[in-house]
């Protein structure tokens, strides 16, 4: 009965006619009468029981779970607005921003995020009639100090993790430095001097630049190890 | 449109003054990731034109009042440049710019899938940098590419061009001086894979004859544009790949000559066709799902997208 039009792995454009008949769809997939056609630029997957194009480019969209990192634009009394790169400004009220509690009379929001800090937080609700909720009082998240952040394509975080982290742990490994990387498509890198942390940035640009293609695992190790050799010598 | 017929625009071998035939379009080129600052940019060159697409968003919107609960805003900005035309075009926005920029952000509503994004805008910045006529559907042309670029979902990609009547016959892409004395001219923006009329304006006196023929002409173009864009938007990806599984041939190579056997042949395939008959397949795959339902264009009813806008 169904029949897929695309090869696996191919890259369609928005409209590109990807299979008749009755399939499973699922993101990036649209469907019009027994046709189903790509909605963006992405790589086609036929997950045999399902197929779905993964988008190469695009704004982030909160989920709740979601480990992101956002930028302070403003202060309120008793809440912060937070650039999270998404088309929607992300709030964090201040009940949700410490562990104590937050007594509006002797405390002061800007004494804990101020204006341009970068925080680390955790989106707590988003349904897209209302901005997205964050929250910062579960450990380990807070503000970001020291190290640099630096912002590739969110659809390609998966990418820069690999399959159970092995990318990330690999050039973390390599590189000698701290990365933690927001589903946002920030990423905070920190090392013990700038050369490794420029070099872990490299490794993580052309991650994103190659997303696209396959066999990346070994690319990148070779790549960071070729460095390494050099420094040795 | 304002031409009375008397300029001689065809010559007895049926070659027109750029020296085209009536079913000809103007030499095209379009590329993608023009302005780097940009979520999404397009750049087209249709003969003499050329057009710069940039697409900002989705992204809030202000004043805040402005948007729309249930879907993204779209908004175009069609502007010509002063140098854009031999005499000086008045910088100031004129009455002509804002009613491209609205016909544009309509047509360009009706493929976006606005309902994913609502509070939001989606900006499209259009900057002629040379006008010689035909910019409002070469302009659409870039615009769908660089929303695509952008990661912006869509239903699909609109192909635009404007046919026309020159010396009582029907052509296809009129320029600017074929625009003016030609007899009749009529914009389309066509959606090949959908096949849906997404844009449609018509100025002059057409016969019912030369009307299906103009419209067949367009749709026809229409699609050579849409090829066009499918390369421009595909290319970056495939490059990328061809250059990696270069490398990967060559490493591959240096350590290990023997083993070649899977390798190669995924290479050469991906890196070859890049440059020259990467038109091909592609034209293919385009062509196939409109040739199946190849009835008459659905016109959209453009009087009820108009007052959903408001």
């Amino acid at each position: 009965m169904s029949e897929i039009k695309v090869k696996n792995h191919e890259i369609v454009i928005p409209g590109d006619l990807l299979g008749e008949g009755t399939i499973k769809y699922g993101e990036g997939v649209i469907r019009r009468g027994n046709s189903y056609f790509s909605s963006i630029v992405g790589l086609f997957q036929d997950k045999g029981d399902f197929i779905q194009v993964k988008a190469l480019k695009g704004k982030y969209l909160p989920r709740p779970g979601d480990l992101v990192i956002g930028k302070v634009v403003e202060v309120g009394l008793t809440n912060w607005i937070v650039d999270v790169g998404s088309p929607y400004s992300a709030v964090l009220s201040a009940n949700n921003a410490t562990e104590k509690r937050f007594d509006p009379v002797k405390d002061d929001t800007r004494r804990i995020f101020n204006i341009g800090d970068m925080i680390l937080t955790k989106i707590m609700s988003f349904d897209r009639t209302r901005d997205p909720q964050i929250l910062t009082n579960e450990r380990g998240l807070g503000k970001l100090r020291g190290g640099r952040v630096i912002e590739i394509e969110a659809a390609h975080i998966p990418r820069v993790i690999g399959k159970k982290g092995t990318m990330i742990n690999m050039v973390k490994r390599l590189t000698r430095t701290q990365i933690i990387t927001g589903q946002n498509g920030r990423i905070w890198v920190q090392g013990k001097n700038v050369d490794d942390e420029l070099k872990a940035i490299g490794s993580i640009k052309k991650i994103e630049k190659e997303a696209h293609t396959q066999g990346l695992t070994d690319r990148i190790r070779e790549m960071l190890s070729i460095n390494q050799t050099e420094e040795e010598v | 449109m304002a031409g009375d017929g008397t300029v001689k625009l065809i010559d007895e071998k049926g070659k027109r003054l750029d020296g085209r035939t009536v079913n000809d379009l103007r030499p095209t080129e379009i590329k993608i990731g023009v302005v780097k600052n940009a979520d999404g940019s397009a750049e087209i060159r249709m003969g003499k034109n050329i057009i710069i697409a940039a697409v900002y968003g989705p992204r809030e919107l202000h004043p805040k009042h402005r948007a729309l609960p249930h879907r993204a805003l779209i908004q175009c900005f069609y502007r010509m440049s002063t140098f854009s035309v031999n005499d000086r075009k008045s910088p100031a926005p004129s009455r002509r710019e804002k009613e491209i920029s609205m016909i544009l952000a309509n047509a360009l509503t009706s493929v976006v899938l606005t309902e994913k994004y609502p509070r939001t805008t989606v900006d499209v910045y259009l900057q002629v940098l040379q006008a010689d006529g035909g910019t409002r559907c070469a302009s659409l042309t870039a615009a769908s590419v660089a929303l695509a670029d952008a990661g912006v979902p869509m239903r699909g990609i609109i192909s635009s061009v404007a046919s026309g009547l020159i010396n009582d016959k029907v052509a296809q892409d009129l320029d600017d001086i074929e625009d003016q004395k030609g007899s009749g001219d009529m914009p389309l923006g066509y959606c090949p894979t959908l096949n849906e009329v997404s844009l449609f304006q018509l100025d002059g006196v057409f016969t019912l004859e030369q009307f299906d023929e103009c419209l067949d002409l367009s749709i026809e173009g229409a699609k050579k544009l849409h090829t066009m864009q499918t390369d421009a938007l595909k290319q970056k990806y495939t490059d990328i790949r061809a250059e990696v599984s270069d490398d990967d041939e060559l490493a591959k190579e240096k350590v290990k000559p023997v083993v070649k056997d899977e390798t190669k042949p995924v290479a050469k395939d991906e890196t070859k066709p890049v440059a020259k008959d990467e038109t091909k397949p592609v034209a293919k795959d385009e062509t196939k799902p409109v040739a199946k339902d190849e009835t008459k264009p659905v016109a959209k009813d453009e009087t009820k997208e108009k007052s959903g806008d408001e």
